[in-house]
């Protein structure tokens, strides 16, 4: 993962830094799923985003536990890998997911927020290979770790 | 006699189909980019049917968890219905080995296939 806030490379022309910000803004509302989920934007870097998913009660895959689902995790990290896509490649031309794996480390505690954060590590012309963790609260203890890869698609 | 659905299943509308299947019917609340549906709901549908395809395999008394989930996204998901259903390619005392696919109007087309490691952990 990349390390910290700090910014790699040449640093980005505010206005484009602007224009990707009032993207993400426009996106994370334009996007029903993530908010059936909860989901909300947190951060990003020049290669990586973050997400977060707070704790809900519809979320739960184990009522005796409370533990939420990994399908709601994996969709965290999906999104998140995707959102670190756009901004990795500075353009908000369209993508889909070509696949995803998803490891399970452990469960994520009971009330606490999930955070999804992912790294776009390398483009070529035509994809884009992403890793990423989830945690809740603690980077150095996730509750699972992703890798996937996304195709550019043409514009609509 | 089917397992009941936990509340996030309940959150993505599911519902049981014939066979084993699951149905997942199209609602609004499931859309990702626009005009297609979000992969995040088409992957979590994929995960129940293979844990309810496990569960109903062993019987009552087992507990299931999750090792990993590997997608494969093959078409884009239209903002139709969406069938799911899965195949135990092997069932350990300790682990499942599932495949699960999901597809439209279409069986033959399928939009999008799982491979998952299910950790089964059995009563003592």
């Amino acid at each position: 993962m990349s390390g910290g806030d700090a910014a790699r490379g040449a640093p980005r022309d505010p206005e484009a830094e602007a224009r990707m910000q009032r993207f993400i803004n426009g996106f994370m509302q334009g996007v029903p799923h993530l908010a059936l989920l909860g989901i909300r934007y947190r951060r990003h870097g020049d290669i990586w985003a973050e997400l977060e998913l707070p704790y809900a009660p519809q979320l739960v895959a184990y009522p005796e536990s409370g533990v939420i689902a990994s399908g709601a995790i994996f969709t965290l990290m999906d999104s998140a890998s995707g959102f670190s896509v756009f901004v990795a490649r500075g353009r908000m031309e369209p993508h889909a997911t070509l696949d995803l794996r998803c490891d399970y480390l452990r469960p994520a505690a009971p009330g606490a927020s999930v955070i999804g954060r992912a790294e776009c590590f390398k483009i070529t012309r035509q994809v884009a290979f992403v890793r990423g963790i989830a945690h809740d609260g603690d980077e150095s203890r996730p509750v699972a770790h992703v890798t996937g890869t996304f195709m550019f698609t043409a514009p609509a | 006699m089917n397992a009941p659905l936990p509340p996030y299943g309940g959150l993505l509308g599911l519902c049981d189909g014939p066979g084993g299947e699951m149905r997942m019917p199209f609602s609004p609340g499931l859309i990702g980019a626009p005009g297609r549906l979000h992969g995040g709901a088409i992957a979590g549908l994929l995960e129940l049917v293979a844990h309810r395809t496990v569960l109903e395999a062993i019987g009552a008394g087992v507990q299931l968890k999750p090792i990993n989930v590997t997608v494969d996204f093959l078409r884009e998901g239209r903002l139709e219905d969406v069938m799911a259903a899965a195949t135990i390619l092997r069932l350990g005392r300790r682990v499942a080995n599932v495949r699960a696919e999901a597809w439209q109007a279409d069986r033959a087309r399928p939009i999008a296939a799982a491979r998952l490691n299910i950790l089964v952990v059995r009563p003592a």
